[in-house]
């Protein structure tokens, strides 16, 4: 464990030096690749705004995201529940998914204009479907002989779903959440290049008109790390929720 | 079979019969037997005859075609009244020991400070005292095997239903649990009706013995054991015992 961690750390800071020293060795121009130490000056200039930028940038996701989850869940359930609504719409939301969801950006402009909305929306339709996906299939592959348990006692509807589907299919709720995290912050960005006069996604495209590399650098840099935040925080979250031997990898 | 007035479980021409590719399969068909309440029956036969079908039947998970079914007395609740231990624990994996035996009385509605007290004791009575707030997969297969006795027995049920209980355990361990199952049985005086493959199993733990057989699936023998209690295992040894088992051999045609 302490070997493996140790050799991923050797990994991340090879990168780091090869960067340091492809801008000090080479003959690479500084707009093209800027090196470590101008792309972190960035960060003392204040009129870059990257602390309310990041703001923008993680409210977008974390909101689009928080919102597949809810409705992802909430389909998923419907589609246990009731049978003819899973025969129909399952199929449907496979071809939908077939959708490359970033093509949707500029419509969802035409319809809901500049700014969070869009955004927010965009995050959404690329984080929903492999929530909507996982949590129903955990739901569907509860053990029929666990559902027997309970039936001995009667168990109505409402208390098979609260004790034994919605817990069994937890840990399949946070594999598609920890894919959906990936997804969703992707989706943000494309949405702020394409409409948007806010977060670091705007800012990027704005740096790039005076080809200011250090500060697009760092924007990509930010993003990186709003991104890794979201998915720490559900590897954190199924930590706390979901029992060791109960995990999917 | 014993001649009861009013006994606790009467079938009668019990008759099940699954549809499989439009051709037609008899589950199980005309079982018959009474067992007065207390009594420890063993549901003896090879795989296919029909045994844990019966016993879903008794448990009102799927019903039966044809034929009279009769459980308990007056007031007797089938949620409430009966507790059932299936060949897998089924242990629910996210939650504690205590709060798995807990289960069956949460679905039932049951006080919970008197439902946690009584799943303490019965944690106590299948020396699980201490592992309460272990999670199933720090326990071995025998101790998993008997919080889901604990968790059939929390709430107080008149009759007990076990299908192959013990049939995942190493022969040791099942050994173990078959002496521990007739204590459990002798402390609490439930009406229990066990599922086996074992010969020697059903004899052994069985007051009475029902011997079904496959292809057809149907009932072939029931009898009464009549073996000194509190039986050990050396009880295996006598002759008693061994013309006990010889009997249901022969009634499979072995």
């Amino acid at each position: 464990m302490w070997r493996l961690g140790g050799a991923a750390a050797l990994a991340h800071l090879a990168l780091l030096a090869l960067w340091v020293w492809a801008t000090t060795a080479g003959d690479v121009p500084r707009y093209i690749v800027p090196g470590p130490l101008e792309t972190c000056a960035t960060l003392a200039s204040p009129h870059y705004g990257w602390l309310s930028n990041i703001a923008v940038t993680a409210g977008q996701a974390a909101a689009g995201f928080a919102l597949a989850v809810l409705v992802g869940t909430a389909l998923a359930v419907l589609f246990t529940w009731f049978a003819p609504v899973r025969r129909a719409l399952m199929p449907l939301l496979v071809t939908l998914n077939l959708v490359p969801k970033v093509a949707l950006a500029p419509l969802f402009i035409v319809w809901f204009g500049y700014g969070l909305l869009p955004n927010i929306l965009i995050t959404f339709v690329i984080a929903f479907f492999p929530i909507v996906i996982t949590v129903a299939r955990g739901l569907a592959e509860v053990e029929p002989e666990l559902l027997d348990l309970v039936r001995v006692q009667r168990a109505t509807r409402w208390q098979v779903f609260r004790k034994i589907q919605l817990p069994s299919a937890l840990p399949y709720l946070f594999s598609g959440m920890r894919v959906a995290a990936v997804l969703a912050i992707a989706g943000t960005i494309v949405g702020e290049f394409i409409g948007s006069e806010a977060g670091l996604g705007f800012l990027m495209l704005s740096a790039q008109a005076t080809l200011d590399t250090p500060a697009m650098f760092m924007a990509l840099i930010l993003i990186t790390l709003v991104g890794i935040g979201l998915y720490v925080s559900v590897v954190v979250l199924e930590a706390l929720t979901v029992t060791v031997d109960a995990r999917l990898r | 079979m014993r001649a009861s007035a009013d006994p606790f479980l009467h079938l009668s021409g019990v008759a099940k019969t699954y549809r499989s590719n439009g051709r037609e399969v008899a589950a199980i068909s005309d079982v018959s037997f009474d067992v007065a309440e207390g009594e420890l029956v063993a549901l003896v036969g090879p795989s296919g005859c029909g045994k844990s079908t019966l016993l879903k039947i008794l448990a009102g998970l799927i019903p039966y075609d044809s034929g009279t079914l009769r459980i308990g007395g007056q007031g007797f609740d089938a949620a409430r009244d009966i507790g059932v231990v299936f060949q897998a624990p089924l242990l629910l994996k996210w939650r504690r020991v205590l709060d798995n035996v807990l289960l069956p009385a949460e679905i039932l509605g049951l006080p919970e400070r008197t439902a946690r007290e009584r799943a303490r004791e019965l944690l106590s009575l299948l020396r699980l005292t201490g592992w309460e707030d272990k999670y199933p997969y720090e326990l071995s297969g025998g101790m998993q095997q008997r919080v889901a006795i604990a968790r059939a027995l929390v709430h107080d049920p008149k009759l007990l239903l076990m299908d192959e209980p013990f049939g995942a355990l190493d022969a040791l361990t099942r050994e173990r649990m078959n002496l521990e199952l007739r204590r459990i049985w002798a402390q609490s005086g439930k009406t229990i009706v066990v599922v086996t493959h074992g010969v020697q199993e059903a004899v052994f733990l069985g007051t009475q013995v029902v011997v079904l057989t496959a292809g057809p699936a149907r009932m072939a023998d029931g009898f009464a054991v009549t073996l000194p209690e509190p039986r050990e295992l050396s009880c295996r040894a006598t002759p008693e015992f061994g013309e006990y088992t010889q009997r249901i051999y022969t009634r499979l045609g072995m």
